[in-house]
């Protein structure tokens, strides 16, 4: 029995909005694996909830009009896993929430709550943040888009104005054509883990293959919110497809991370673990780009 | 402070039922105290142990993590339902008994859960893939060799293959 | 003769627990029940100066809250040790229901009773405790220090216990000239044993008893403890023992059981449950001690031991539990595995705020294990020699006594299971292959051996008791004190009993619930003794109930006696074999005869006054991602000596579970704390990393069958020793793969990280 004060159980997109603005204090419960952890734990103990769980029609990927990726915020991790969208396009991203917690938690958790948390282990968001999507918010007013990177505000808050809900994460056709990623999650088991830190680096390379046009990188885990590292890219943009790269590239995020010291990892690891998963992303998006290390 | 009640219509097990739930209550919760399908075991209620898995239309959820509120118009299946009607064993409640993959048989009902929706896809799978897909289970009696073993001889069973 | 022994009967429970209708303590719960919340202290140590409940009362759905100032003020004991009459070999009498000296975060202060779960915990968080704070103190060592704070005004210093090894003369010995010196100290975590069912129990009151259902590997003894802390004749209370989903020595203890049954009192008998929340079981139930262990060995050029060294540092926690018991086995094991002839040991059990440590799958070898083990490697590495080859050498010899548990090494063990796991992993070549590796990714073999002994005779009782009941049919039923917490001794018993008796495994009915009321005494699950121990009830029980039948037998057969014999369920004339009467036949009869009317049952005691010893070893195979501070375990075989196998796929099935526990113990698993607050920083299952189904190779387990001398069915312990060497093996395995001795467990990446770092690999 969960401590809560009230449901609200939206039946449709509108519907949510109209709960959010008559209930101002209600929490957001999408699939419920972090939220319901929480108000058991005490934290969000008898609070209102309003769940969006129903909503269908937030489920499912798609190609829209202007040919970006859309997911529906409701979309669950294995569901994404499996869609031959994603895996045509983006197959990085169904591999890593293919790492979220083991499969009924896959089963449950949606990338929606997965990014609206604002969590910054969150499988997802490295690779989202790495191949700059869009989020899609929905108001009163109507539809609100906007960068991941701005959608993320600081550890656990993000930019939901009171009236709206998430209702898609869209991947512009300029970030995934021809562009292929590899995802690392580095934790302590292989199973049932967050990531200690994880790390997506996604490439396109020139027609010969042999240099980066660009390379982009993200962390989660190296700073309060996930994050790119710019320094890095730089260090690879248009530089030959290289061992050589790949350090210069690895070498450089130290300059855009800064992970902090807790009982789950001391800076230093994670400095250390960081950029010897810079390298290893890269070196794996080349080859799945049809590169070879020179 | 008044509780809020909701109707629930849903199938259990094959059986259209309709409960009257607390919204506070989960999925568990309703399924052993109104059902009493004490399967349906409680280990953590965190999502992290995987004993109260259920399948919900063709898909595993620990069922701890589920507001029994969402169960309405849903289809939810527990261990309970796998016996025939003359009380004989499903080839993988069998096939847990035969290769001593049961000790103290808590993490049992849902183990066989997660073997049911990954028997029921026909797939064939490899060791490593029955391993993650069987990795939201946590027991601490079988070091998991057991089951793994139970499953992999039911799949290649069911696929009309030898181990 | 033996019919059903040493063959792979299916679990007499598999039936109901792949239907899912097998019943645990909290499916037997009434709906009726009231249900608690524990109130935990949120600081490490101190007074607490008062309790406001005002708030928590207000709560909707509040029956009533209990407090540390309400509870009997009678200390009480809660280890799972069979009581001793003689007061100096007592346990330890230290904590109250509830305590207002709190001693760890997550001591109990206070008990919230509701209607429902909610109010339960909603109350729980209202409830205002205010304490007096006192310093408090995590580490071992530090707790020994003169300035400590001291945590029981009953032990100053903190040390509950110091007890010594004095052989020989290790100072003289020690300046042999030409030694080489080799010294180590090696470091174990707190964890925790991590059954899936926490702990849950529930209480009520009938006819003026309190009536308790508890998930508890040890029934009887929970009686007695419940009885003492309610200051209340043990008859008194009755407990009840359904399946439980698993225990590995945490439910060895009276954990919630008495406060249970007093809160029963207190509400007029009603329903009341306490059920732990996982959060509960990882700080508040019990955990694996801690051990510290410094070890110098001098050695000669041709390895033998001239003297050897040990002290170890048991991290008790807060309260006494199983208190030195388990430092004081582990040490036990050192003298004996390597034996050497000046031996000084000094081993400490001592108090700090952590949480109590209690027993735990192993009691004490897997942390001396961890260091022996360690250490015989850095010894074969100091001496350039091969691991197993240098074990050969220098451990314990067939024919082997010890002068105080007289237990015999009757076989050369050690040496055939080590030819087994060398066979099974491919070690020779294996060790040769990865010789001289270079290179971010290097793979290394490693083993390690484990020394462990059955039972607890000569240190306390050792007794089993046995009822048989004949039913019409001939089947039986068979009730013994010890009990099935999921390693299946039921099996193990229908088997022996069938054997016993002398009818088919499937006429023994074992009944599997344990009421003290009913159940015969037996003091419960620990120290791998119930096979061990039980066979020796069962069997003279057995010969008992035969004895009874073939008497009636002679009555309805006008054969003699020496003629007559029960097989197979079926009584036969030895003469010329012919099977006169089935047993059921002569229970009827028996039963219902109106010349000579007679319930056939039998019912005896065995105190046993033996031991015996149960010894293998690990292989582990590894491969070491440098960089990526990660080992990964390839490959890993346990062979055993547990005597004949009376079930060979539970036993196998055992050492599985076993395996397991031992690789998190050396992988991955680990309690953590704040320094600065005492405060659990991770317990709960996604921050304490027990393995998942992705962290283990395939797991193989391989025996030796020597037959135990002492055992009416040859066997021995089997269901701890599992857990005690693959730690050590894979430490010994990564030495051989990176060059690094890693002297803490578990060797997690943060362990790894600065070795590979001090030793130049990053």
């Amino acid at each position: 029995m969960y401590d809560l004060k009230a449901l609200y159980e939206a039946q449709s997109v509108q519907d949510a909005v109209r709960l959010r603005l008559e209930h101002p204090e209600a929490q957001i419960l999408a699939g419920g694996t972090d939220v319901l952890v929480q108000m058991r734990e005490g934290k969000r103990a008898g609070k209102e909830l309003i769940s969006i769980y129903g909503l269908d029609e937030l489920r499912g990927v798609s190609i829209d009009g202007e040919e970006n990726i859309r997911i529906g915020s409701l979309t669950s991790f294995s569901h994404i896993t499996r869609d031959p969208v994603i895996q045509k396009y983006i197959n990085v991203l169904g591999e890593a929430v293919d790492m979220v917690g083991g499969p009924q938690i896959r089963n449950a958790g949606t990338i929606g709550g997965n990014t609206c948390n604002g969590v910054t282990s969150a499988d997802s968001a490295s690779t989202l943040f790495a191949w700059d999507a869009v989020v899609e918010l929905t108001g009163e007013k109507g539809v609100r888009r906007l960068p991941i990177q701005e959608f993320y505000i600081s550890a656990g808050k993000v930019d939901i104005c009171p009236d709206e809900i998430q209702t898609a994460i869209l991947l512009p056709k300029a970030s995934y054509e021809n562009c292929f990623g590899h995802y690392i999650k580095y934790a302590m088991r292989s199973a049932m883990d967050i990531a200690t830190t994880g790390c997506s680096v996604n490439v396109v390379l020139s027609g010969d293959k042999k240099t980066i046009e660009r390379a982009r990188i993200a962390y989660g885990v190296a700073g309060p919110v996930p994050m790119r590292a710019a320094h890095a890219e730089e260090a690879a943009q248009g530089r030959p497809a290289s061992q050589e790269t790949a350090d210069a590239f690895a070498a450089a995020v130290l300059e855009d991370i800064h992970p902090r010291d807790s009982w789950r990892a001391s800076k230093a690891f994670r400095e250390h673990i960081a950029v010897e998963l810079a390298k290893r992303g890269l070196m794996e998006s080349i080859r799945l780009a049809g590169g070879e290390l020179a | 402070m008044s509780i809020q009640y909701k109707l629930v219509r849903c199938n259990i097990n094959g059986r259209d039922v309709e409960q009257m739930v607390d919204v506070r209550a989960s999925l568990t919760d309703m399924l052993r105290n109104d059902f009493r399908l004490t399967s349906v075991k409680k280990g953590c209620e965190v999502g992290e142990c995987g004993a109260c898995n259920v399948i919900i239309d063709g898909e595993c959820f620990n069922s701890c993590l589920y507001l029994a509120a969402w169960a309405d118009g849903k289809r939810i299946r527990t261990l309970e339902s796998l016996m025939g009607p003359g009380g004989e064993l499903s080839d993988i409640q069998q096939a847990f008994i035969d290769e001593a993959a049961i000790q103290c048989g808590f993490c049992t009902p849902g183990f066989i859960m997660t073997a049911v929706e990954i028997l029921e896809s026909g797939k064939e799978y490899t060791d490593d893939e029955l391993r993650k897909l069987l990795s939201g289970h946590l027991c601490r009696c079988t070091g998991y060799e057991n089951i793994l073993r139970a499953v992999k001889k039911t799949m290649y069973k069911r696929l009309g293959r030898e181990m | 003769m033996s019919k059903s022994v040493g063959r792979s009967m299916i679990r007499v429970d598999a039936f109901d627990k792949a239907a899912g209708r097998a019943q645990y303590t909290d499916d037997l719960c009434g709906r009726n029940a009231l249900v608690t919340r524990l109130v935990h202290s949120t600081i490490a140590h101190g007074m607490v100066q008062s309790i406001d409940t005002a708030e928590a009362e207000k709560v909707p759905g509040v029956v009533k809250i209990f407090t540390c100032f309400d509870v009997p003020d009678i200390p009480f004991p809660t280890a799972g040790h069979p009581w001793s009459t003689d007061p100096h070999h007592q346990d330890v009498a230290d904590r109250l229901l509830l305590n207002r000296h709190v001693r760890y975060y997550g001591d109990e202060v206070a008990v919230v009773v509701a209607e429902d779960e909610v109010a339960a915990a909603r109350a729980a968080r209202l409830v205002k405790v205010e304490y007096e704070e006192l310093p408090f103190v995590l580490d071992v060592q530090k707790a020994m220090e003169p300035d400590a704070p001291q945590l029981h005004e009953a032990y100053p210093g903190n040390v509950l216990a110091h007890t010594t090894i004095r052989n020989g003369d290790y100072e003289t010995a020690s300046k042999e000239p030409g030694l080489l010196k080799v010294e180590g100290w090696y470091d174990t975590p707190t964890v925790q044993h991590c059954h899936i069912e926490n702990h849950v129990c529930t209480a009520s009151m009938e006819g003026g008893r309190i009536m308790v259902t508890s998930s508890t590997q040890i029934p009887h003894i929970v009686r007695r403890v419940c009885g003492q802390a309610l200051g209340i004749p043990w008859g008194k209370v009755r407990i009840v023992k359904p399946y439980i989903g698993g225990g590995f020595g945490n439910k060895q203890d009276a954990l919630y059981e008495p406060l249970c049954a007093w809160l029963t009192t207190q509400l007029g008998g009603r329903l009341v449950k306490i059920d732990c929340q996982r959060e509960e079981t990882f700080v508040s139930n019990r955990v694996r001690h801690a051990i510290r262990t410094h070890i110098i060995s001098w050695v000669r050029p041709d390895g033998t031991f001239a003297a050897r060294k040990i002290e170890c540092f048991s991290n008790q926690g807060a309260y006494a539990s199983h208190g030195h018991g388990i430092v004081a086995k582990g040490m036990g094991a050192f003298p004996q595995l390597y034996p050497c002839p000046n031996v000084e040991g000094d081993a400490w059990t001592v108090f700090t705020n952590k949480p109590a440590a209690g027993a735990m799958r192993g009691y004490g070898i897997p942390q001396a294990m961890w260091a022996g083990e360690s250490h015989l490697d850095d010894v074969a590495r100091a001496l350039g020699r091969d691991p197993v080859e240098y074990r050969r050498q220098v451990v314990m010899p067939k024919g082997y006594v010890d002068g105080f548990s007289k237990n015999e090494n009757y076989y050369d063990t050690f040496r055939q299971v080590m030819d087994k796991g060398m066979e099974a992993i491919g070690y020779a070549e294996k060790r040769k292959r990865y010789e001289n590796q270079t290179g971010p990714v290097r793979r290394g073999v490693g083993m390690a051996l484990f020394w462990y002994n059955t039972a607890v005779w000569p240190i306390s009782l050792e007794s089993s008791s046995c009822r048989m009941v004949l039913n019409q049919d001939g089947s039986v039923q068979v009730q013994a004190g010890e009990t099935e917490i999921g390693q299946g001794c039921d099996t193990a018993y229908a088997q022996m009993a069938a054997d016993a008796i002398g009818i088919p495994f499937e006429d023994v009915h074992i009944v599997s619930t344990q009421d003290t009321d009913v159940t015969p005494f037996g003091t419960g699950a620990y120290a791998s003794r119930q096979t061990y121990i039980g066979g020796f009830s069962l069997r003279q029980t057995g010969e008992l109930l035969k004895e009874r039948i073939l008497k009636y037998a002679v009555e309805l057969t006008r054969q003699m006696r020496e003629n007559l014999d029960l097989v197979d369920g079926k009584i036969v004339r030895t003469t010329d074999g012919r099977a006169l009467m089935t047993l059921g036949e002569l229970a009827t009869e028996a039963l219902y005869s109106l010349e000579h009317s007679q319930h056939i049952t039998a019912e005896s005691t065995y105190q046993i006054k033996n031991n015996a010893y149960s010894f293998g070893c690990t292989f582990a195979e590894v491969e070491v991602d440098i960089p990526m501070c990660q080992v990964k375990l390839l490959n890993i075989v346990n062979v055993h000596d547990c005597g004949t196998l009376i079930n060979p796929a539970l036993a196998e099935a055992q050492v599985h579970g076993g395996m397991s526990m031992g690789i998190g113990y050396g992988l991955s698993e680990q309690l953590l704390f704040d320094e600065k607050t005492g405060k659990p920083l991770n317990n709960n299952l996604l921050d304490y990393k027990l393995s998942t189904f992705m962290d283990h190779p395939h797991l193989q387990a391989l025996f030796v069958e020597n037959p135990e001398p002492t055992s009416p069915y040859g066997t021995k312990a089997l269901g701890e020793p599992p857990a005690c060497s693959p730690a050590p093996a894979i430490r010994n395995a990564v030495l051989q793969a990176t060059g690094v001795a890693v002297n803490n467990a578990p060797m997690t990446p943060h362990v790894l990280f600065p070795a590979f770092r001090e030793a130049g690999l990053l």
